[in-house]
């Protein structure tokens, strides 16, 4: 019996400890909720709390949303002609107990990122942005890095770790 | 959609969605406008029973109804909402510009 849960862990360690994922879909509003759905899906393996999950679902809807909002703006849809096509790109992984998440656009970029990763700071009050959305990746994930240049695009990198890879070593 | 606002004295009760996220969001906010402008309706109050999750976009419509109503001396109202939602307020400060009741 002892030998056969002993199995079952290493069996469940393994088919955790590394997984790889990849989406990029159109950058329209009905595209929020299904990345923040599909990066909550591939973290259950994990055995992710209710906390965690909603932490990621929020990080992962803020970044979403900035590429579609701000990377695909008017002005930069205005400049380059573009109409419809445009992309955002998912790449999840997971490696041992940490999640990490990149969201990117090939959008018009941040000039500031300092600036513009200060609670508050919104470029389009009009829109009704409160700029917090930064300020909440950096809240509900274990680390946030961005990378972006003017009209080359924006590149939001997060990580998370979950509690899960501990208590199944405890186990065993 | 439009049975998620209600008229109650001069209080315009909003049932927010299950998701309150961008694309959810828009016509919140264009609907209560409606309401803010057209009728002159001097309050809001923002019911989360049903809601499970907000972003950033959630504040946005709340600071931004409040900026309309709040010039003419009306308030903003939080009912029902979960500990998660609660905190999400909180840590925007929201505390010190909306009631947040039981
Ligand atoms: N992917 C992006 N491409 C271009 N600019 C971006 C991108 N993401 C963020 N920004 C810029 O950074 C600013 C701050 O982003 P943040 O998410 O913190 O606030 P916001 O989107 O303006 O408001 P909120 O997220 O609260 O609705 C934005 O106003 C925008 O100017
Ligand atoms: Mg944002």
């Amino acid at each position: 019996m002892e030998t056969e849960q002993k199995i079952k862990n290493e069996m469940k360690r393994n088919t955790l400890l590394e997984n790889e994922m990849r989406l990029s879909f159109d950058a329209v509003s009905v595209n929020e909720a299904f990345a923040r759905v599909a990066v909550a899906a591939f973290v259950t393996p994990l055995n992710p709390t209710v906390e965690e999950i909603s932490d990621i679902k929020t990080a992962v809807s803020e970044a979403v949303t900035n590429a579609i909002i701000h990377g695909y703006d008017e002005e930069f849809l205005g400049a380059t002609g573009q109409k419809g096509k445009n992309q955002v790109y998912l790449h999840c992984k997971i490696v041992e107990d940490v999640l990490h998440v990149e969201v990117q656009d090939t959008g018009k970029g941040i000039a500031d990122i300092d600036q513009a990763m200060e609670p508050l700071f919104t470029t389009r009050p009009d829109m009704d942005r409160s700029g917090m959305g930064f300020a909440f990746m950096e809240a509900f994930m274990d680390d946030l890095e961005v990378i972006s240049e003017p009209f080359q695009g924006t590149l939001v990198r997060m990580k998370k770790k979950l509690g899960t890879i501990s208590w199944i070593k405890q186990e065993e | 959609m439009e049975d998620n606002f209600k008229v109650i004295d001069n209080y315009l009760m909003v049932r927010m969605p299950e998701e309150v996220d961008h694309h959810k969001s828009v016509y919140i906010s264009k609907i209560a406008d409606e309401y803010i402008m057209k009728e002159g309706i001097g309050n809001v109050v923002f019911d989360f029973e049903t809601t499970r999750f907000m972003d950033s976009s959630g504040i946005g419509v709340i600071i931004g109804r409040y900026k309309k109503i709040s010039y003419f001396g009306g308030k903003v109202f939080a009912i029902n909402a979960d500990t998660r939602i609660k905190r999400t307020l909180m840590i925007c400060g929201l505390h010190k510009i909306v009631e947040i009741m039981e």
